[in-house]
Order: C-alpha cells, then structure tokens, then sequence
C-alpha cells in the first residue's frame, strides 16, 4: 500500500508555474507515492504575514490546517511556503492554543520537496536524466529557516548527463521577498541583477531552485536582458528523462 | 542626575523590584589548550610576523641587549622601569632614558622619543598578543607614543591564549587601571579598506622573547 | 515609505562609483571574516555564539543587578557612574565637567553612542572644540557626515575625495596617496590628543564585577584618547553590560572575527578608575556615562529585547544585500543596516520611517552571521505588524489594507480564488505558450504590477491553472 502524500502545491505554481507541479506529481508518483490533491487548498498566507497583517494571514493559515489537518505528509515545491507553515504558524497562532496544537501537529509533516525526496521516500536518485549545464541557486527561507543545502545537489548529483557548477554568491538573495519585490523595486532588481552575474559567471544554461517565487525573479531578470538562460525548479530536472 | 530614573524604568520594564537576587549567570567558558613552551614560543612569534611585526629570540641577556642596541641604533629612546630593561643593560644604552616617573615629564619624553622600549606582564601566543598592565614600572605612553615599540617578554611569562589569561588574572581590575593588549603594530583601514601602518600608535613593534 | 527615504535609496543606486565602493568594502569584510570563522580558524565559534547569547540574555534580563554591581566596583576604583537618560543630560554633564576644569579641547575616541545623541554638535554649540580621532571618523567629521557603517565610518569616501576635503578643510596641498593622507591625520591629531584636556571614549563593553569598561580598536586612537588627557569620560548605553571580566574570552573572540576577520583587535584596553596612586600615567578623573536614550522602552518589550543583544560587530552590515545596495546614508539614523533596521523604529518610533522594516527581503543573512545571534528577520516581521497596527490607527495605507482583506476572504474560498486566478489571466493571456512580458497589457494601470516591470518581465498566465490540469488529468 503506498503512502499517501498530499500536494500543497502553493498559489504561485498554482496559477503561474503549473508545469512545476505536474513535475512534482511525476517525480512522487513514478517513486510509488499515491498523490492527493485537496482542491479546497489555496495559500499559506504567507503574503499577509510578511507584509504585516498578521490577522489577514491568520484567516488564510485556518483555511489551511482545515484543509490539511488530515493529512499525513504535505509536500511542499517551495522552501519559503514550507517554513511559513512548519515555523510562523506557530507565531500567529500565538494567541489561539486550539489552532497551535493543530499548527505544531502539521510542523512534523510538512516537507519541502527535496526534503521529502530525500528523508521520507528516502531516495537520491530518481532516475533522471538532462543534459545540461546547471548552477544550484540557495533560496534564502530553504538554505536558512529549513536548512536545506546538500539535498538538492546531491539530488542533482544523480541525474544523468547533468553537471552542476556552483556560483560564488550562490548563498545570496535574489532579491525576491514578497511585496518587498514591488515596495522596492529598485533594491530588488539590482540584487537579482547582481544574482545574475553571478549566474552567468558560472556558465551554466540553467538555474535551478527548490522556490518558484525566486525563479520568477530571476527569470524575469534574465528576460529583461535577454540573457539564453532557462529557471527550471529541482522537480522540473527531477521529472526529465 | 538621573539614576534613580533610570534604574526604575529599567526595574520596571523587566519586571522586578529593588535588590531582587539573580538567578546564575550561565557557567564561564574558558577553553586552555594544552601546549609545550617551545611551541607557543613558535606560534607567538609567527603570529607576531604575520602582523608585520619582528621577533627576536634571545638566548641570553645580551642577546636581547645587542638586538635592542642594533634597532635603536643610538635613536632617543624611552625605557620604562621594567626590571628586566636594567637586568639587560638596555636602560644604560646610548639615547635611552628611563626611570622617568613625573607624568609630565613622561609625556614630553614619549613625545618625541624615536622609541619605546618596555617588558610585558604576559604575552598570549595563539593570537601574538602583549599584555601590559599599568604599574609603577609600565607607564601607558611609553608603549603608545613613540613609533617604534620595544617589548622584551620573558618566556615564562607566554600563555597560550586569552583564556588562560583571564583564568589566572579573573579580577585585572584588582591589580590595575589599565590592562592593555596589544597584537600587532597601530593599523587602520578606513579609507578604501587599504592597510596602513602606524596610524596613531607605534607603526613598527618588535618583541624580545628572553 | 517617505519620499525622502525613496529618494535616497535612488540616488545611492544611481552612483556607480558609490555602488562599486560598498560592494567592494562589504565584499572583502564578508571574506575576511568568512576566513577569521570557519571550522579551522574557529573551531568553535558556534559555540561561542550560543554562549555569548545567553550570557547577553542572562544580563538583560537582570541589568538592574548588573548596573548596580558595576556602579559600585567603579566607585571602588575611584571612578564615578553617572545616569543619563537621554542626550540633552549627556551634553549637561560633560558641558558641567569641563567648565569646572576650564576645558577647551576634547579629543574623542568613536562611539556610535555619541553619534545618536549628537554629541559633538551639542558640544560645538557651546564653543567647545571635540575632535573626533579615529581616522575614519575623523573624515566623517571634517565632512560633516554621519558614519556610512557601525565599524568602517568612512567607507564611502574615495581616496579622491579624502585628498580634497582634507585640502579644503586643512588646508594643506592635495594628496591622494592614502599612506600620505594618513599621515596627515596622525599630525594634526596628535597635536590635539597632546593638547587635549578631555578624553570621550564608547565602551565596547562594560564589565559588571570589574567597574572596567573595555575598549576595542585598531588604530591606537582610544589608548591615547584614554591616556593622555587627566579626563576620561566613557559614554556608553546601558545594554553594553557583560557579568564578569572572563566572559571576554567569548565576546572578544567574536568580536573582532565577526567585524574585520581579526583575532583580536591590535589593542583591547581594559580600563577601571583612574590612575592609581603608584602608577606612573593615566588620567586623574574617570567618569562612565550610562546612557538609556530609548533602551528602557525595548527592554520592556519581551519579545524584541534582544535587539539589545548587539555588540556593534557591523556582520549585519556586510552581509546584507540590501545594505550592499542602498549603503549607509539611505537609514533614516546613525544604525544603518539590519540591526538599524531593527533599532531605529524602537528607539524613535515606527512611525519615524514606517517604511524601514519593509526594506529587507527577510532573507535571514543578517541573523546568520549575528556573533550573538539576534533573530533579526523575526524582528523585522513583528516590527511590520506594529507598523500596520499604528496605520490602521491612524487610517493610513487604506488601499493596501483593503486589498489584503480582500485577498485574505478569496483566499479562504476556493471557488472565488479560481475564478479570480481564471480572470487575472484572460487579461494576460500567454503568448504562444508561457513566455515572458515585457509591458502590462495596454489598458491596465497597477501600481505594483508597473513596479515589477519596471525591474524584470513577468510571466504572462498560462493557459490553465494546475488544479485545472490536475482534474484533466484524473
Ligand atoms: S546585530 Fe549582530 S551582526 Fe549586527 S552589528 Fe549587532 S552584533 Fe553585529
């Protein structure tokens, strides 16, 4: 009987970037995972929270251990909706015990992706393959709030025919951040713009990540200049053979 | 002026009342590795060198007299009351003074001397550091005025680092108002992060280990 | 956000020279203390940083105690602790002091302390001469700046620019070696450190069972500053605090890795009273000004009293990439970067620049590399929340609100969010299967939608959503 696993696929994959998840649902189900979809799932309104309304933030957290209190492992394609649910859940719910212990029950099931991948299903290798250059890029919740590092490229070290080159400022922001990529679009643009050379000092023809809100950034940077560069999330690479 | 103000509000914003007790501050870390005195000699000096700074190992006291003699080249010279500095002959050098002991007077020597030359209380060798506490035989300027610095440490006097230093002087208050380590000449880096040596204290230092 | 504040932000992005200058500073401080940390050079700076958070959370949560102990082993050593509560009775007391000692000329050893009550400017208005003398501060000065950063005042300031204000300033021919420059300095400086009848120094650190407070430096400049004068006065806030003089085994080992990638600082004096009746130099008066200026009111608040944890390493600074683009001088006050961004709305309110704690894209940099391990982004989330609380007081940022409570109800209804998700992208249909847009489709006038344009494309919608594709695919 294989496990059941539920996708929270999260609202920007959702509605911009449903490849990633399909990729996702490939990459779980070719390893013998039975993939649940709730369709009542929305956001983990994480927006609200970092843009300071925490009670607008609060209403759309309930809606999501509503729709997820059953389940018995959510994954996530995304470091910084994975850390919204696992850690600042707790700090909303701080005044509501009832939606905190439900908020601390989850904590234990949510993973991020290549977490899953790696802990739970417990495989480095999925049998991918893609022929290409690639350059890992650390999305700051991932690498820093879930510390997640290694996984990805040991993931990315299994696929055939893919070489992984580092960037030095592979540990930098992208200068995404939520609303910050619009309150301040000129800081932001000039971080990802400096993300970008460092993309391109590598080499590589393709970026990849474990957060498709960075990949946006990054990708609509390199578009802006017309750089031949692709994004491509970790379950994009992971579902090519 | 404003004491009782301020105590309160600070009471207040934590919560607690006048000469309520505290609980144990978390247990001090000290970590004293063990290292033989040859090879702290070694280190020290290295990173002395490191930080641009010369050493000299003397293996007797007129080594360390002949190596001051060679740097201070006849220079003018302030030396502090140091026993050592007597026991070496370096206080009766050509252009040295010493045994200065009116601040004035100190401060007009230091001034313009080319040179300060002193002992150390205790030298830390992980970090190449002196230790100077201010005594009657350690003034403050003479280590800090003149451009040149000259520590004469004796070998006994080197731990390994910080940390032993704190474990076997806990309370440098008790002994002095003024404890000062010094690692490496005077430097600054302020404009344009570019090196500069002897911005107000001395630029050269060289330290005797005897 | 202010427009001052925008403004600044634009004008320090559109200076290259300035962009390429912080880059570089930051960047070679980010690798110089990547070296001075890792596992071989500090094997275990990871446990020092534990230590020095609880030592730093142990002592703010008794300061009370410590204060009092501290003040009485001052007095012990024939020191005196005096209590400020803002910047007014700081200038006061040291005004008072030097007209009993018929004063002229005070040198000054850096201090941010004194920066954020204006001291200098304070003094200067009733004619007394305060020099600032490290070499840094001292340009910032004769410029009549605020420091660019907690640690490297000057960071800003080209070679080129050095060699014309010391010109206009000292009047001496244009110079634009910087050995040359520094040894300009070193003259005038020395001059007034020999002249000077006041010494102020900061205090790194202020340790309770000694009464000493500990000065950290690189240039000689607070030795002299602590030395030479027969008065020394050390102002400092009343966070500095640390228990016993051995915690300085973990504080300045931190310390000086975090700031410059040193070891230890070329000197770290360790003052307690003044001159004792044997010794031979060292001032006759030693004074510790213990400054509130605002730290009460974060002491009182639990869950942000651990801003006040911070030993002024300026790790934050560098690492932040914000910082790294928009520099010191775009901060609304004296603490630019991370720890600014969290200081300043609690020391002078978060209406002083509502747009401060947003500036960041909480990418969690700034706490990593913290030696005493401040939960910056934590901070900066809760400081957004009061912002919007004191907004939603005073009926600002009503569009945006509204906005966010009608997201936050779509979001809570399924149905309602898809056909919102379908709308949004039958007014940007994909072009020929998801490529990227350059403009907004003609018609459509959102300010953020033009704010993200104005930087990078954005993805135009593909033709069906995921849940979409997902019930197609059962
Ligand atoms: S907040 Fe932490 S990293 Fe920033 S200056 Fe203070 S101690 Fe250093």
């Amino acid at each position: 009987m294989p496990a059941r696993v539920s996708l929270f696929v999260t609202c920007i994959v959702d509605q911009l970037f449903p490849k990633v998840g399909l990729a996702v649902v490939d990459v779980l189900e070719r390893l013998g995972f039975q993939v649940d979809f709730p369709e009542q799932q929305t956001c983990c309104g994480q927006p609200a929270f970092n843009s300071g309304y925490r009670e607008e933030a609060r209403q759309v957290a309930r809606h999501f251990l509503d729709v997820f209190h059953d389940a018995d492992y959510i994954v996530v394609p995304s470091g910084s909706c994975t850390s919204m649910i696992a850690h600042h859940f707790e700090d909303i719910f701080d005044k509501e015990p009832e939606n905190l212990e439900r908020a601390r029950r989850l904590e234990s099931k949510v993973y991020e992706f290549s977490r899953f991948l790696l802990e739970v299903a417990g495989v480095d290798d999925v049998g991918a393959r893609l022929d290409e250059v690639v350059t890992y890029h650390d999305s700051c919740h991932a690498l820093r709030e879930l510390k997640v590092k290694d996984g990805p490229r040991r993931l990315l070290g299994k696929v055939r025919g893919l070489e992984l080159r580092e960037m030095d400022a592979a540990e930098e922001c992208c200068g995404f951040g939520g609303t910050f990529s619009v309150k301040f679009a000129e800081v932001s643009g000039g971080m990802a713009r400096t993300k970008i050379d460092s993309i391109v000092r590598t080499g590589a023809s393709a970026v990849v990540s474990v957060d498709s809100s960075c990949l946006m950034q990054i990708q609509g940077a390199i578009s802006r200049v017309g750089l031949p560069i692709r994004t491509l999330h970790l379950a994009e690479v992971l579902a090519s053979r | 002026m404003s004491r009782e103000h301020v105590l309160h509000k600070v009471r207040t914003a934590l919560g607690r009342s006048t000469g309520q007790p505290v609980d144990q501050p978390p247990p001090v870390r000290l970590n004293i590795p063990a290292a033989g005195i040859e090879s702290r000699i070694a280190v020290f000096c290295e990173r002395i060198e490191a930080l641009a700074g010369h050493t000299h190992r003397a293996a007797s006291l007129e080594g360390a007299r002949s190596y001051v003699e060679g740097v201070l080249a006849g220079r003018k010279s302030a030396a502090s009351n140091a026993p050592i500095l007597r026991q070496c002959g370096i206080t009766a050098l050509p252009g040295v003074e010493s045994g200065v002991m009116d601040p004035v007077a100190l401060r007009a020597l230091c001034a313009s001397a080319a040179c300060g030359i002193t002992g150390a209380d205790y030298a830390l060798a992980d970090t190449g550091t002196l230790v100077m506490l201010a005594s009657p035989q350690e003034a403050r300027l003479i280590s800090l005025l003149p451009p040149v610095h000259i520590a004469l440490v004796e070998r006994g006097r080197l731990l390994t680092g910080l940390d032993e230093l704190l474990s076997i002087l806990p309370f440098p208050a008790e002994q002095t108002s003024s404890m000062v380590l010094i690692t490496g000449p005077s430097r600054t880096a302020d404009i344009e992060q570019i090196l500069v040596r002897g911005v107000h204290g001395p630029g050269e230092i060289h330290v005797v280990v005897v | 956000m202010s427009a001052i504040f925008d403004e600044k932000i634009h004008q320090t992005l559109a200076d290259s020279k300035l962009q390429l200058a912080i880059f570089a500073a930051t960047g070679r401080l980010m690798e110089k203390r990547r070296k001075a940390v890792n596992a071989d050079a500090c094997p275990d700076y990871q446990e020092l940083r534990t230590q020095a958070h609880e030592v730093k959370r142990h002592t703010i949560d008794h300061l009370d105690y410590y204060l009092e102990l501290f003040e009485r082993n001052v007095s012990a050593h024939g020191g005196r602790v005096v209590y400020c509560k803002d910047g007014t009775e700081v200038a006061d007391f040291v005004l008072g002091l030097a007209r009993q000692r018929r004063a002229s000329l005070i040198v000054k050893s850096k201090s941010m302390t004194t920066e954020e009550v204006d001291l200098n400017e304070r003094l200067e208005h009733h004619q007394l001469e305060s020099v600032e003398t490290d070499l840094g501060e001292y340009l910032i000065q004769l410029a009549h700046e605020r420091p660019y950063h907690i640690v490297a005042p000057a960071l800003h300031k080209t070679k080129e620019q050095v060699a014309d204000l010391l010109t206009e300033r000292l009047g001496v021919p244009r110079e634009t070696v910087i050995e040359k420059q520094t040894m300009i300095a070193r003259a005038v400086l020395r001059e007034k450190f020999l002249a000077a009848d006041i010494g102020i120094s900061g205090a790194n650190f202020l340790v309770a069972d000694s009464g000493a407070i500990v000065l950290v430096e690189n240039e000689g400049n607070a030795r002299l500053t602590t030395s030479a004068p027969k008065v020394h006065i050390a102002i400092a806030g009343i966070e500095k605090m640390i228990p016993r003089a051995q915690d300085l085994a973990v504080f300045l080992r931190l310390l000086g890795r975090s700031a410059t990638g040193q070891p230890l600082t070329v000197y770290t004096s360790f003052l307690s009273g003044p001159r004792r009746g044997d010794e031979i130099d060292g001032p006759d008066e030693f004074y510790v000004v213990l400054l509130d200026n605002g730290r009460t009111k974060v002491l009182a608040d639990r869950e942000k009293r651990e801003s006040l944890y911070c030993i002024r390493c300026g790790a934050c600074l560098n690492h932040c990439p914000v910082y790294r683009k928009i520099g010191g001088h775009s901060f609304p006050w004296v603490y630019s970067g991370p720890i600014g961004a969290i200081l300043t709305p609690q020391f002078l309110g978060v209406n002083h620049e509502p747009g401060l704690p947003f500036a960041s894209s909480l990418c969690g940099a700034c706490a990593e590399v913290c030696p005493v391990k401040i939960d910056i982004p934590k901070i900066l989330l809760d400081l957004r929340s009061d912002v919007k609380k004191s907004e939603e007081r005073e009926g600002a940022s009503r569009l945006e609100r509204f906005a966010f409570r009608a997201w936050a109800w779509v979001m809570r209804h399924p149905r309602l969010y898809e056909m919102a998700g379908m709308a949004a992208a039958s007014l940007a249909p994909s072009r020929d299967g998801g490529g990227w847009v350059r403009s907004a489709p003609s018609g459509i006038k959102v300010a953020p939608l033009d704010a993200w344009l104005s930087q990078r494309d954005l993805p135009s919608a593909p033709a069906k959503s995921f849940r979409q594709l997902w019930r197609e695919r059962r």
